[in-house]
């Protein structure tokens, strides 16, 4: 019998020999659908071996390869959280497969994808399965440049190469982070097994410099204000497809490290972590949908949508922390749940926007809102299914962004029962951003939903736009089922997630499966309930009985629009709601501090026949204040060591010649 | 170990240290290279009667070694070089003499300092040994690092050897690969940097090392 981390480690390796397939065919026309085909079976093999090992709930699985460094091995672990981590990443590799088997087609660089392509999957894989710190480190840089060549498919592009130089200088410093944090982790005797260190638990000092390492290390993945800069760069340079795995499921992956480590390694945490994660979670989530709503180019847009999403995670997993540091079980295995859970919708709608974006692009050429509109007679399915993605992702019942969100304020709402009253306060006013965010993220989606697809054409290009192929079509729609099912269905969610909870928290959500007619309570029956399918059919009903009132009595009167044109007169396209113009209230309000953004007017000399112009200064704040200030001092810093590459060959000899003296006389003095 | 021989092993070292202290004041190239040569004929002596007090008879070969090649081979041959490059009359400091001797006692105390704290538990031969070679080998650095002419910096550059050579044959039992090892490489590097300023003088008409930098347009 062999065993399930083996079966599972055959994944990453028939994944690395695609890649290498890949490389060598890539050039050849059927190189496509060989290496998206041969993804998409692996994927969904891996999928299905995961489920069932989550739905049987077999416990651990462990298994050691003699890679790596000759002391150490490679170990590989398979419990409830990296399985539920295998799903997530293995179900979006396949649809996202499915999806490229006919979006690829239409790639102009195969060769520069097709090898990356499955190599990136494999170092997903291989981090969730990584059981020490080492294969951990190796696989996530794997991943990491695997992601980066991606990046850089279209490297012609100037754009596209200042974020692939951006992302792999982030991806570098968050890698380092990350081996502090497993060095400290590892402690003097550097055990690097992650079992020797969930044993060994660091001291206070130790367990807050981790927190904090592993907050820039697996944040700056997962795209934390303020280490998020690389992310609306680096995702929407990939192709679509590729950028629906980095937003949608690389980020998981970081989130994934975080969790390994916080929740698991570092054993036992202290009350004010909690603080630290909930309050970057939510500046997270509202700086992330406030640069999204001010966006209008739709990939970047939806890569920022990301960064708001990872907020909620990250918002409901600090809460977790704070319940699991003041002896609240059931309290932080509900905050714990609702964030997997999160994870999970996110992955699912995440890819479906950004596949309904690839979609847009690959029949109009555009991913400029301003030059699109009125798309929904052209492209009728990916309209629906984008709409999908739009009301799930902007968290409205009865789709599955509602189900995980208001899982998330459940677990704020007992908040009052926490005993510090840091807690007490800063909790609620979290809560208060997360809802925020989740209002302006409704905001974004209808400016999303409506600029794009309705309306009418703002360019030629979309009037030429046709229906894209069945491959991508299908992928969409599984996608859009799933986010349905994963709402209305919640609590089959919920119960499957309870093992990893149990093992991480020690506690878990009540059964939901057992109420009656499909409800989710997550707390007590007298607190709050809901009924997601319940929901759905009444949406459905009374949406029909509507439909069918208005069809059936009111739209049989032929009405025509006549010359005085009070309604809608036949005005110019760009007279149209624009992407900016959609956004400019709410840039009013945040604006000011959210973008330092100032409006002023040009107003024309009088008798000047010059149209005036209103012109709007915005900055990205975070690259201000970080940024700026770190690269501006590399630079001053390089510019002054520079002098050193142009000095005499007797300078060099006494600089040679000080620096052994300064040592003697260290030598000499030390005490 | 008797007071006599001891006296004349540290008369030795201690010679050695003072002969790397005239180099530091010699301006003409011919000068430094005859005490360069006195430098290796001294430090021959020392190899030799460090052989027969510690009954090594391996060391008399370094000590021969010493003798025919850094006492005559290598300065005969810098000679003839000085003379075909027709630099003889130069003459060159980069620093004055005052402060370079100011700076090698500065040296000398840090090495005696610095020695004489780390081993109080070796053998007394070996620890004035070891703070002598010390002592030579910083001198030796020192020289390099204020000539500007590429000739007196060997010069400095195998002074320095002799510094290692010293310290090797200091320390009882040390095998006699070390000193031919030692020795090869200051040939190899004497041929080097002969070959070099052949080289130099070939594209720039002098073998002052100032030249390069001006060709490369740097400030000196």
């Amino acid at each position: 019998m062999i065993s399930t981390v083996a079966l599972l480690l055959c994944g990453p390796a028939a994944f690395l020999a695609t890649a290498i397939l890949g490389a060598a065919v890539s050039r050849r026309t059927f190189a496509t659908r060989l290496v998206y085909g041969a993804a998409f079976v692996i994927s969904a093999v891996l999928t299905a071996i995961v489920a069932g090992h989550l739905a049987g709930n077999s416990g651990e699985a462990s298994a050691t390869l003699p890679l790596g460094l000759p002391w150490t091995g490679a170990r590989f672990r398979l419990d409830g959280l990296s399985a539920f981590f295998l799903l997530v990443v293995n179900l979006g590799g396949a649809v996202t497969s499915l999806y490229a088997l006919g979006y690829g087609r239409h790639e102009s660089a195969p060769h520069r994808v097709l090898p990356f392509y499955p190599a990136f999957l494999a170092g997903m894989n291989l981090v969730a399965l990584a059981n020490d710190a080492f294969s951990f480190l190796l696989s996530w840089e794997f991943m990491s440049l695997a992601s980066w060549a991606l990046v850089m498919a279209h490297h012609r592009d100037e754009a596209n190469r200042r974020a692939g130089y951006i992302y792999l200088v982030m991806a570098s410093f968050g890698t380092l982070a990350l081996l502090l944090a497993f060095g400290l982790l590892a402690g003097p005797a550097g055990t690097y097994a992650f079992d020797a260190m969930r044993t060994a638990h660091p001291g206070p000092l130790a367990a807050g410099a981790v927190l904090v390492l592993m907050l820039l290390g697996a944040g700056s993945k997962a795209g934390l204000v303020p280490l998020h800069a690389w992310l609306p760069l680096a995702h929407p340079a990939a192709p679509s497809h590729v950028s629906a795995l980095m937003s949608g499921i690389m980020t998981k992956v970081a989130i994934y490290g975080f969790i390994r480590v916080v929740f698991d390694l570092l054993g036992e945490p202290a009350w004010w972590s909690g603080i630290a994660v909930l309050l970057i979670g939510g500046v997270t989530a509202v700086l992330g949908i406030l640069h999204a709503l001010m966006e209008k180019d739709l990939k970047r847009l939806l890569a920022y949508s990301t960064i708001e999403n990872i907020g909620v995670i990250f918002a409901s997993l600090g809460l977790a922390l704070a319940f699991k540091a003041n002896a609240m079980p059931s309290a932080a295995a509900l905050a714990f749940t609702a964030a997997l859970f999160h994870v999970l919708n996110h992955s699912f709608f995440k890819s479906l926007l950004f596949f309904g974006a690839g979609a847009v692009l690959t029949s109009t050429g555009e991913r400029d809102m301003e030059k699109l509109g009125g798309l929904i007679h052209r492209l009728p399915v990916t309209s629906f299914v984008f709409l999908i993605g739009c009301v799930s992702i902007s968290a409205l019942p009865p789709f599955n962004g509602f189900a995980s969100e208001w899982l998330v304020f459940q677990a704020i709402l007992r908040s009052p029962e926490l005993p510090q009253w840091g807690l007490k306060v800063i909790v609620p006013a979290v809560g208060g951003m997360l809802a925020l965010s989740a209002a302006l993220a409704a905001a974004c989606f209808v400016k999303a939903f409506g600029i794009a697809f309705l309306g009418r054409a703002r360019s030629a290009a979309v009037e030429r736009a046709h229906e894209v192929d069945r491959w991508s079509l299908a992928a969409m729609a599984v996608l859009a089922a799933f986010c349905l099912l994963a709402g209305i269905l919640p609590g089959f969610a919920i119960d499957a997630l309870s093992p990893v909870s149990l093992s991480l928290i020690g506690d878990r959500m009540p059964v939901q499966m057992a109420e009656p007619w499909l409800s989710i309570v997550p707390i007590a029956e007298s607190r709050s309930s809901y009924n997601g399918l319940l929901v759905f059919a009444f949406i459905a009903i009374s949406a029909s009985l509507t439909a069918f009132f208005i069809h059936r009595f009111a739209s049989h009167a032929l009405r025509r629009s006549i010359a005085w044109g009070c309604g809608f007169t036949d005005a110019v396209p760009a007279a149209q709601y624009t992407a900016v113009s959609f956004a400019q209230p709410i840039r009013r309000v945040f604006g000011g501090f959210a973008f330092r953004a100032r409006e002023t007017v040009d107003m024309p000399a009088p008798g000047s026949l010059e149209p005036a112009r209103l012109k709007v200064d915005m900055h990205d704040v975070a690259w201000e204040i970080f940024y700026q200030p770190i690269t501006g001092a590399i630079d001053f810093a390089t510019e002054r060591l520079n002098h050193l590459q142009f000095l005499t060959i007797r300078r060099y000899l006494t600089l040679v010649f000080l620096y052994l003296v300064i040592l003697l006389l260290v030598l000499a003095l030390w005490p | 170990m008797n007071g006599l021989t001891f006296d004349i092993a540290h008369l030795l070292a201690g010679s050695l240290v003072l002969i790397s202290f005239m180099m530091l004041y010699q301006d003409r190239l011919f000068a430094l290279i005859n005490i360069f040569a006195l430098h290796a004929v001294v430090l021959a002596l020392s190899v030799a009667w460090q052989a027969y007090i510690q009954d090594a008879h391996h060391l008399y070969i370094t000590a021969a070694i010493a003798l025919v090649f850094k006492a005559i081979v290598i300065p005969v041959g810098l000679h003839r070089i000085i003379q075909r490059l027709g630099i003889h009359r130069d003459i060159e400091t980069a620093v004055g003499i005052g402060p370079t001797m100011l700076a090698g006692i500065g040296l000398v105390t840090l090495s005696m300092v610095l020695m004489l704290r780390v081993t109080p538990e070796a053998d007394p031969l070996a620890r004035e040994d070891l703070a002598f070679a010390l002592s030579i080998i910083l001198l030796g650095l020192l020289v390099m690092v204020t000539r500007r002419n590429a000739v007196s910096q060997v010069v400095g550059f195998m002074s320095l050897e002799n510094g290692l050579v010293l310290a090797a044959t200091g320390a009882k039992g040390m095998p006699l690969v070390v000193e031919i090892s030692v020795a090869f490489s200051i040939l190899i590097a004497f041929i080097v940097i002969g070959v070099f300023l052949f080289r130099i003088r070939e594209r720039f008409d002098s073998v002052d090392v100032g030249a390069l930098d001006d060709y490369r347009g740097e400030r000196r």
